[in-house]
């Protein structure tokens, strides 16, 4: 053969090679179990034997397995995964690192997660985009309450399809006795989750028994090797069967001629000519194009980044939604939800966050805390509050209602994240239950006499003044002075401060942070009652928390929610101390005083800041029935 | 698999536009940092298809060293010329007029004040609240756990043990003002993947990445490539013509060039699946040690 012919056939072989590689699709799968199951030996194993590791990198695994000598001078292939310089260290997974190897069926991305229950809210992250899950058990230890856990997890994040990969066989000689044991006792805890599947294998991530390659220790077993199941496993067609999803993500408008609106297809499919409905307006029109780069689609599938154009002018924005005519998918603005709590500082009932679900950005409060999983045996106990890594059941009110399906049916529709106003944290991962009640059914009743009729018959609006500060920084002199001062303008007032709320109303209460945020939840919806009534309510708290001052502010029309910082700093506080107070706290007699050992939150943007050490209260007064 | 299922190209193509998107819609000034590279080269493409048929709605920045090879400089002007989009070029004036470069003041202080000191200046000068970059996960390990959206303080500096978690496919965006968040759209993308899209969609690439005879010398195991006659030569050191390609791109006398016949891309991809050395290799900066790339990042590097 001439070197050309040669060069032609490899060329060949290339382009056929090539052309292979890009009609595979793609297989992203989590791998959950503690570093002791051996989950990043068996991760390294598979990209080792998928030859994804280059000679460089093999060099200096061995060089690092001989300085951290864990595996007896031979190759440690968990130091592959385990990527940032304090998990080598600790020799603990923190975060979930995502790897990536091929073979000739598939594509495959691992997310990588840690086992420790601290680290839950890692392997939430890793399982909400997988769609396959690999549950590593250690054959000689059987199944612990962390596989439970992690079934739990995988089983709560929808995804159907599992491995119980009972691992470390050798140690067990590869008796079928200790697997068939094994699964047994799996298969009874599983029957309470919701898996379509579960596929047992026998391994050995050490030794690459049935990882790649059938084992020759485990004859009776006939099932697929580990990774001969990924290849084949299918878990798309729900989803592209579903009805036609598509949340606009952004309006593209070039010119005049063209008005389009992309986003990514999230279910199902839609063809040119299709009738869609526009959530939550629902208004009709018809697909006229599908646009992507340069070409026009005939369709759409699920996953598809698109720009679609309709028939006729309808008005869409972000945060929409196009959706099948036939199919349309519920609105709502109260929900039964699970939650995930990912953050340090606790959630409250009362509490009000950002919820991004989709395009969608709404505020949310949480309105109830039903129960909280015991994660090990699933268990549900009473919760006030979620702190970091628990998980349970909630309900939530939003501001506005969007358009939704139970995370069951439908992952992108259902899933959302909460985030902390101030700190922009992520706080909480969720997933939509069901609809309390449909938005679309609830028609408030129209009542004649309203807010603007009582203002007109009283001569003013009903408003809040909202005054926040330290305890001793002169909220009750103040309001008292300004209840008098708008009394002699003909102005109705009420004062709510401790001395009338906590002997009643609130009685039930106490001062821990989840007490305190019930306390000013309540006295912010009978402040709203009062001012829907006309009146002038005049609010004397610490309320020391921006989101719960924030929370009370949202259920005011702008201008009816009079923010008055007094500011007053703490030396001077506690130099007045009226009530004694501020010396029981430092003699440790008043735990979680705020200024002590609770902290104060100051307004970022107050209506007015009153400073009582340089301002007389007549002063302070002026300035404030200007707002009235 | 279905036969109107995507393929992994396709899969990875949306997810990226996703991201593309949700940037465009949420940040108030965002930019594009562009490399000159095949990763930005792919990155740059998606932008397109995202907004098409309207133009990429921000800017593309290209932070300067003045090492550059000049075949990268040519390519970069005659690009965003053709696509019709805004280039913003930054190089750091004062590491100009003190002169540094990596000859004269080694390869890490080059890289700090040429690079990462420059993107900062780049940064602050526009105030950017969003930043693209084209970095992948499977590049290296430190990566391989950094987020889509990943935060920076106001000092440029990213904290791997507090990233904001990150699911299915909602990102976050918040923050306050003079905090940024780099955004990776093709982090879940492989070298592989990269060359794949590129043959695929007949993607411009700098014509440095195919091999060609170039005058090169051997220094440290690597042939370096005298781009330019500011590159001093040691005594008895005589530039020879080589076939050779780069299989990344940066500071021509910090980019080592490998001898290859391959000049076409099915050669290149042939090459790659041949070949026994990850792509970092060639970037002389990632050699101190493991966990070097953690560090550079900290600090502020992309």
């Amino acid at each position: 053969m001439s070197t050309q012919t040669t060069q032609a056939a490899l060329i060949q072989k290339v382009d056929d090679y090539i052309a292979a590689q890009a009609k595979l699709d793609l297989l992203r799968f989590i791998t959950c179990g503690s570093v002791d199951d051996g989950k990043s030996t068996l991760i390294g194993r598979m990209l080792y034997e998928a030859q994804m590791i280059f000679e460089d990198q093999v060099t200096s695994l061995r060089s690092d397995s001989k300085r951290m000598g864990t595996q007896g001078g031979e190759i440690d292939f968990a130091l592959l995964v385990d990527g940032l310089a304090a998990e080598r260290e600790q020799g603990i997974t923190i975060d979930v690192a995502y790897r990536f190897f091929n073979t000739d069926r598939r594509k495959f991305i691992v997310a990588d997660t840690p086992g420790h229950e601290q680290y839950t809210r890692n392997m939430v992250t890793g399982a909400s985009n997988a769609d396959v899950a690999v549950i590593l058990v250690d054959a000689s230890q059987g199944v612990l309450s962390q596989t439970r856990r992690h079934s739990f997890v995988v089983s709560l994040l929808g995804i159907k399809h599992v491995v119980l990969a009972v691992n470390k066989m050798d140690l067990v000689g590869f008796k079928q006795q200790v697997f068939d044991d094994l699964v047994l006792d799996y298969q009874k805890f599983a029957d309470k989750l919701t898996f379509e599947s579960i596929t047992a294998i026998p391994l050995s991530a050490l030794l690459g028994d049935n990882v790649i390659e059938r084992s020759a220790h485990t004859n009776w077993y006939k099932g697929p090797t580990l990774l001969g199941y990924l290849e084949t496993v299918e878990v798309r067609q729900a989803q592209l069967d579903h009805a036609f999803r598509f949340p606009v993500q952004w309006v593209n408008r070039p010119h005049a001629d063209f008005r389009g609106f992309a986003g990514t297809v999230v279910a199902g499919s839609a063809s040119r000519g299709d009738a869609v409905r526009v959530l939550p307006s629902g208004e009709m029109a018809h697909i006229k194009d599908i646009v992507l780069y340069e070409n026009n689609l005939q369709q759409c599938v699920a996953d598809q980044a698109v720009t679609i154009t309709l028939d006729r002018e309808v008005d869409v924005s972000r945060g929409d939604l196009l959706v099948t005519s036939d199919a349309p998918c519920e609105v709502s603005d109260q929900f039964e939800v699970t939650l995930v709590w990912m953050d340090q500082e606790q959630g409250f009932i009362g509490r009000s966050y950002w919820l991004k679900l989709g395009s969608q950005r709404v505020n949310a409060s949480i309105t109830d805390i039903k129960f909280k999983y015991d994660i090990n045996n699933l268990e549900e106990m009473s919760a006030k509050s979620l702190h970091l890594n628990e998980i349970g059941r909630a309900t939530l009110k939003l501001d506005k209602p969007i358009a939704f399906e139970p995370y069951a049916n439908c992952r992108a529709m259902g899933a959302f994240v909460l985030i902390d106003r101030y700190s922009h944290a992520t706080v909480s991962a969720g997933m939509i239950a069901f609809a309390l009640r449909r938005a679309s059914n609830v028609h408030t009743q129209a009542l004649t006499v309203d807010k603007a009729a009582r203002a007109t018959m009283k001569g003013h609006r009903g408003k809040v003044i909202w005054f926040t500060g330290l305890s001793g920084s002169g909220k009750s002199t103040l309001a008292n002075a300004a209840e008098k001062a708008l009394y002699e303008r003909g102005i109705h007032t009420y004062i709510l401060d401790g001395d009338n709320v906590r002997q009643g109303l609130n009685k039930d209460l106490g001062f821990t942070a989840a007490d305190r945020v019930e306390n000013i939840r309540r006295i912010a919806e009978v402040a709203k009652l009062m001012a829907d009534a006309g009146l002038v309510v005049i609010t004397a708290f610490i309320s020391p928390f921006r989101s719960e001052r924030d929370m009370a502010r949202s259920l005011f029309d702008a201008g009816d929610f009079i923010e008055v910082f007094v500011d007053t700093p703490l030396n001077i506080a506690e130099e007045r101390d009226p009530k004694g107070l501020y010396k029981k706290a430092r003699r440790g007699e008043l735990p979680n005083f705020t200024g002590i050992d609770s902290p104060y939150e100051p307004p970022l943007a107050a209506e007015l800041t009153v400073s009582t050490g340089e301002m007389t209260v007549e002063e302070c007064v002026g300035l404030l029935v200007k707002f009235v | 698999m279905p036969d109107y299922a995507l393929t992994h190209l396709k899969e990875l193509e949306a997810e990226s536009i996703h991201i593309i998107r949700e940037v465009a819609a949420e940040f108030d000034n965002p930019v594009m940092l562009y490399s000159i590279g095949k990763d930005s080269a792919v990155m740059l493409h998606l932008t397109m298809k995202a907004f098409y048929p309207g133009k990429p709605p921000f800017p593309l920045m290209h932070v300067d060293t003045t090492w550059k090879f000049g075949e990268m400089i040519k390519f970069r002007d005659t690009l965003a010329e053709r696509l019709g989009i805004k280039l913003l070029v930054h190089i750091n004036e004062d590491g100009v007029r003190q002169g540094i470069g990596p000859f004269t003041h080694g390869s890490q202080k080059h890289t700090d004040i040429m690079k990462t000191e420059g993107l900062k200046q780049g940064l602050n000068k526009h105030k950017f609240d969003a930043v693209f970059g084209g970095a992948r996960r499977d590049e290296e390990k430190s990566r391989a756990k950094e987020r889509v959206y990943s935060f920076r303080d106001q000092h440029h500096r990213w904290d791997p043990k507090n990233q904001r978690p990150e699911l299915w496919n909602i990102y976050n965006s918040e923050h306050n003002q003079g905090e940024s968040i780099r955004v990776f759209p093709i982090s879940n993308w492989t070298e592989l993947d990269v060359w794949q899209y590129i043959h695929m969609e007949a993607i411009p690439i700098v014509p440095l990445y195919f091999a060609k005879p170039r005058p090169v010398v051997k220094r440290d195991g690597t042939w370096i490539m005298v781009d330019d006659e500011r590159m001093p030569l040691k005594e008895g050191e005589v530039p020879e013509m080589k076939m050779v390609r780069f299989r990344t791109l940066g500071c021509y006398p910090l980019t080592g060039a490998v001898e290859s016949t391959a000049t076409t891309l099915p050669e290149i991809i042939q090459e790659m699946l041949l070949t026994t050395t990850s792509e970092r290799q060639g970037r002389l900066i990632d050699h101190d040690g493991a966990g070097s790339m953690e560090q550079k990042k900290r600090e502020g590097y992309f």
